[in-house]
């Protein structure tokens, strides 16, 4: 068992050890199967009380569960050194003995590295907002007008003691407009960041409505997974508050069609059976189950995560411009709200060789770095035939490597998008980072 | 005080606040609030300081002052910038493209006015 490995990632080996089924395990120390899968995953902290029972059931003692802990600080403290740039450089080499001389001292370097590290996250999520939310930015710019314009006024009115009526009287007008628009806006502005309060987002295009409203169903449609499902695409829509907009409604529409076709066409228990019998790879599942490969991606994205086998899945999409039509987050590789994505990803690079599916494990440059096999191929989509324009639709399959397996070849070094990215050299770069540059 | 100072802003308020100030101070004040045709109405005005907004409908301001200062007859022209975007990039893209003064939203009256004085003096 590597050193490094995660308490929930501990529960699953061993569980697999003693050849027990999740749904066994799960029922055995009380939590449902689709809770337990989040744990092994590390998607869940697993708590005291559930580690205990776990070892009880799994035969083994605490320790064997538990003895991560240290583990996972010696990893924080090695990131913490990586990412560093100072000079002198970290003794890194002598970090065990650090965390064995200074426990509290090596506990309280890493805290501070994962909060900086959250910061970090908060500050990309802001700035990204700041600088590519056009309502935002709409929004404070109207603001500040009216602002502007108030505060010109009042002190003109206030400081002109010889001010002509009609000038009086005009600027009042001015001052009542401005005061008017200011607080329609002031109202406009709180609805909107009380929206984003909710989903800490908040929906600014259909496409976002659509993505809440799957994040709200983890992506998983089971009125349409029924072979003889007669639920309509109308009803399913109208029953979907956060669809507010026609342009969501139309989406949701095209969306779910291709939904119900591609579940008809890959039935759930079949897909799952498959995973169970082959594992999460989406080249050996396409060719075992006859489907194409960018099929077996939106049916792999639309399991229910309590799937038996099932790792956590993330999925992006991209049209032949580049734009993200599609995005089901997976944890530690974040995805641009607005704005181009990272170039390097794999995505981009089936662009230019349709139906050529691409497989590389990446590191994703936000803090802590993590490994993913990224999965990825390009097709051709919509009316064909000879003066038609080529329409591509590219895809992009995400899976978290297991914290203790090692990577085949270096991974490629890829980030979120430039402007929150770290990785000053990388070839692509569109803009400075702020991250490195500051704003 | 005297002489020409244009006023280009779209937000009318705004210019007509700028325009009652300065006009007390004894400036001829002209305003346009199309960015889109901006440079036509700078040649024809001649002014001798500007009043330049940077998000305008039709041309942005920076766009605005990029071409003047590329154009002999208005490379000296004294441009005081206004924006809503008072971050150190804004201030340098400004200060790159050639603006004589950079003012960030909102401005105080007393700013402006020994703005416009300094500059034209200057």
């Amino acid at each position: 068992m590597p050193s490094t490995a995660l308490a929930g990632t501990r529960i699953r080996e061993r569980r697999l050890l003693a050849g027990m089924r999740q749904a066994d395990l799960a029922r055995e120390i009380g939590v449902s199967p689709s809770y337990l899968n989040l744990i092994e995953h590390n998607r869940r902290r697993a708590g005291p009380r559930l580690i205990e029972a776990a070892a009880r059931v799994l035969g083994v003692d605490v320790s064997a569960l538990t003895e991560g802990a240290e583990a996972a600080l010696l990893d924080a403290l090695r990131d913490a050194a990586a990412l560093a740039r100072g000079d002198p450089e970290p003794e890194a080499g002598r970090v065990e003995e650090f965390v064995g001389r200074f426990p509290g001292w090596a506990a309280l370097l890493a805290a501070e590295h994962r909060r900086a590290g959250d910061l970090e996250r908060t500050v990309e999520r802001l700035t990204d907002r700041m600088a590519h939310d056009p309502y935002l930015s709409t929004a404070l710019h109207e603001m500040l007008s009216a602002v502007t314009s108030l505060r010109s006024t009042a002190a003109i009115l206030s400081e002109t003691e010889d001010l002509p009526p009609h000038w009086r009287r005009k600027f009042h007008d001015n001052l009542h407009g401005d005061s008017v628009r200011l607080a329609e806006g002031a109202r406009a502005l709180a609805g909107y960041l009380d929206t984003a309060a909710d989903d800490d987002r908040g929906a600014a295009a259909p496409q976002e409505e659509l993505e809440a409203w799957l994040r709200a169903r983890d992506y998983h449609v089971a009125e349409l997974e029924e072979p003889r499902a007669n639920v309509s695409e109308d009803a399913l829509i109208a029953a979907a508050p956060e669809l507010a907009s026609n342009s969501a409604r139309a989406l949701a529409r095209r969306y779910l069609r291709r939904y119900r076709a591609e579940a008809r066409a890959l039935p759930q228990e079949r897909l799952v059976a498959a995973l169970a019998a082959h594992g999460p790879d989406p080249g050996v599942l396409a060719a075992q189950l006859g489907q194409p490969v960018p099929l077996v991606f939106r049916r792999l994205a639309s399991l229910p995560p309590e799937s038996e086998g099932l790792p956590p899945v993330g999925l992006v999409m991209c049209d032949g411009s580049g734009t993200l039509v599609f995005r089901k987050p997976v944890a530690g590789f974040a995805f641009p709200r607005f704005g181009g994505a990272c170039p390097i990803w794999p995505l981009f690079q089936t662009l230019s060789q349709p139906l050529r599916p691409v497989h590389c494990q990446v590191e994703m440059g936000t803090r802590p770095r993590q490994l993913f096999d990224a999965y990825a191929v390009c097709e051709p989509v919509g009316p064909t035939g000879f003066g038609a324009p080529q329409v591509l639709e590219a895809s992009m399959l995400i899976l978290p490597v297991d914290a203790g397996s090692s990577p085949g070849q270096a991974p490629l070094a890829v980030g979120v998008s430039c402007r929150i990215c770290e990785r000053t050299e990388c070839p692509a770069r569109r803009e400075p980072s702020i991250l490195v540059e500051g704003f | 005080m005297s002489g020409r100072v244009l006023v280009i802003e779209d937000e009318p308020n705004i210019t007509e606040a700028i325009s009652f100030i300065l006009s007390r101070d004894g400036w001829d004040v002209a305003c346009h609030a199309d960015g889109a045709t901006a440079l036509e109405v700078i040649r024809e005005t001649a002014p001798d300081l500007l009043i330049l907004d940077v998000m305008l409908p039709g041309q942005s301001g920076y766009d605005i002052l990029r071409e003047l200062r590329a154009a002999p007859a208005t490379r000296d022209l004294p441009v005081l910038v206004l924006t809503a975007r008072s971050q150190q990039p804004d201030r340098d893209l400004a200060a790159r493209l050639g603006a004589s003064r950079f003012m960030s939203k909102p401005f105080s009256n007393a700013d402006i006015r020994a703005a416009v004085r300094e500059m034209v003096q200057a």
